[in-house]
């Protein structure tokens, strides 16, 4: 590909983004565009148009594509107990801290189908924390909140999150937390009862509380350098004072201007707690 | 040419065809070396601690938006995509490619986009066909390839297939690479 090709390759990317957010409001002009582009391609071949420009065409005059195009776009892949070392710190550096509070308030940012928010949740009532917990778990993605509140998950999923909860110090028996159905496993009813699942864009929507705890993690490796400083932003001024940020695992708060604005709990660990 | 990046893709017999080019890459090479090497989800920092006791560079597992900076080889951490863009990194969890998180593939792609002629991509040994496609978008952005003869690898498949796709600029066994590497990079 020439440098002219390149050049408008770039353009007809940055006219589909432009035409999406103009016309219905949902921007991705900041997001990393290495992998964006790849996914843009990757749409535009399954719709089996040979140009961008024709992609941008479809999405304007047939708004029912829209939400397919959009769901291309995201990448919602999660887990329980993602990076067991996270929640096993969290268990022995975090909650102690947390107990010293009358009411806990979490934000799970970027909380896809789920998996993580009840995580937390697990973990909190194990600790004895989880009944003067609210955790509002947001996401852009109005698909996958549905899932995350219907708190049902592929049962052969569960062998994993089995070990992953055991190496995040759990010393229960997974199988407590869910019952099997047919394929599912249904979270134990009550799990989700402090849960809000709801829509926020971090792109475009502001702070709406204040929290002790926020996570979100691999959100930012979607966004470019400047839009991830910006959502650190927000993030910073919805963190209380000493409160705690939790990232993820090949994320950290270096090369981010709020950088000497944290401290590290854990060496090697993403989890870092607001000192100024 | 003025070249910027060195990629490296690597998979069965990746460690030790790996531990050879840095081991014989002089100390003072001054291009960023990015490296996908395929493992399975859990290896930890084992990989990059056992090349690092044989390479004289400084071997880093990027974080994401981590920046490039000369002199140092990067090695894409287990279980992500590594991409570069202009100046930093980015990581991803989309969904495997050919099978492979990392991918070289979309490695390679993402750095010709960013680097077009002033990359150098490698290919070494490995029992897929993951980066043939890669190699095929770095020459078609200009940039200049070297594939380790398939006689000289321990599995042959990945490099075959990249010879099959593309036309490259060398074909070299293992123990001239990193001779080549450092005479384009204008570091002899
Ligand atoms: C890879 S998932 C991460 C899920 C979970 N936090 C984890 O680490 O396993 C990324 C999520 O970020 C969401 N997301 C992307 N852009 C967003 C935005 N602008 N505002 C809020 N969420 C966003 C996506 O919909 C997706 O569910």
């Amino acid at each position: 590909m020439d440098s002219r090709q390149q050049e408008r390759e770039n353009l007809e990317i940055e006219l589909l983004l432009e035409a999406i957010f103009r016309y219905y409001g949902f921007d991705f002009r900041d997001y990393a565009p290495a992998s964006l582009r790849r996914r843009i391609i990757k749409a535009r071949d399954q719709e089996g148009i040979s140009t961008i420009t024709g992609l941008t065409e479809r999405l304007l005059h047939n708004p029912n594509y829209l939400d397919r195009f959009v769901q291309a776009l995201s990448v919602n892949v999660t887990s329980m107990f993602r990076d067991p070392e996270f929640f096993l710190t969290f268990r022995k550096k975090v909650v102690p801290m947390l107990r010293t509070y009358p009411s806990i308030q979490i934000w799970n940012a970027g909380c896809s189908t789920g998996e993580e928010a009840y995580s937390l949740a697990i973990l909190l009532e194990e600790e004895g924390l989880y009944a003067r917990t609210r955790i509002y778990a947001t996401d852009i993605n109005e698909e996958v909140l549905k899932k995350a509140r219907e708190g049902i998950f592929p049962l052969e999923d569960m062998k994993d999150y089995t070990a992953n909860y055991m190496k995040a110090g759990g010393e229960k028996s997974f199988s407590e937390y869910y019952s099997a159905n047919y394929g599912n496993a249904i979270m134990r009813p009550g799990l989700g009862k402090n849960i809000t699942f709801a829509q926020h864009n971090l792109v475009t929507d502001g702070p709406f509380n204040q929290f002790q705890v926020i996570c979100c993690r691999n959100v930012t490796i979607y966004f470019n350098k400047e839009l991830k400083n910006r959502v650190h932003e927000l993030l910073y001024q919805s963190l209380v004072n000493f409160g705690i940020l939790g990232l993820g695992s090949k994320e950290s708060i270096h090369f981010t201007p709020k950088q000497g604005r944290y401290e590290q709990v854990e060496n090697t660990i993403s989890l870092y707690r607001k000192i100024g | 040419m003025d070249y910027k990046l060195v990629v490296v893709g690597a998979s069965l017999g990746g460690f030790d065809a790996l531990t050879t080019i840095l081991e014989n890459l002089p100390g003072n090479f001054k291009l960023p070396i990015v490296v996908v090497q395929h493992r399975t989800r859990d290896t930890g920092d084992t990989l990059r601690a056992n090349i690092q006791l044989r390479s004289h560079l400084l071997l880093v597992e990027p974080d994401d938006k981590t920046e490039i900076t000369p002199g140092k080889v990067y090695l894409a951490p287990p279980n992500y995509h590594l991409l570069v863009e202009k100046g930093y990194f980015a990581l991803s969890i989309d969904p495997p490619v050919e099978y492979s998180r990392p991918s070289i593939d979309v490695l390679f792609e993402s750095a010709a986009i960013a680097f077009g002629p002033a990359l150098i991509g490698v290919v070494l040994t490995g029992s897929n066909r993951d980066g043939a496609k890669g190699v095929s978008l770095v020459k078609e952005y200009g940039g200049y390839v070297i594939v380790q003869d398939p006689l000289t690898a321990e599995s042959k498949t990945m490099p075959e297939a990249a010879l099959a796709l593309s036309q490259v600029d060398r074909v070299l066994p293992l123990e001239e690479i990193p001779l080549a590497l450092a005479e384009l990079s204008g570091t002899l």
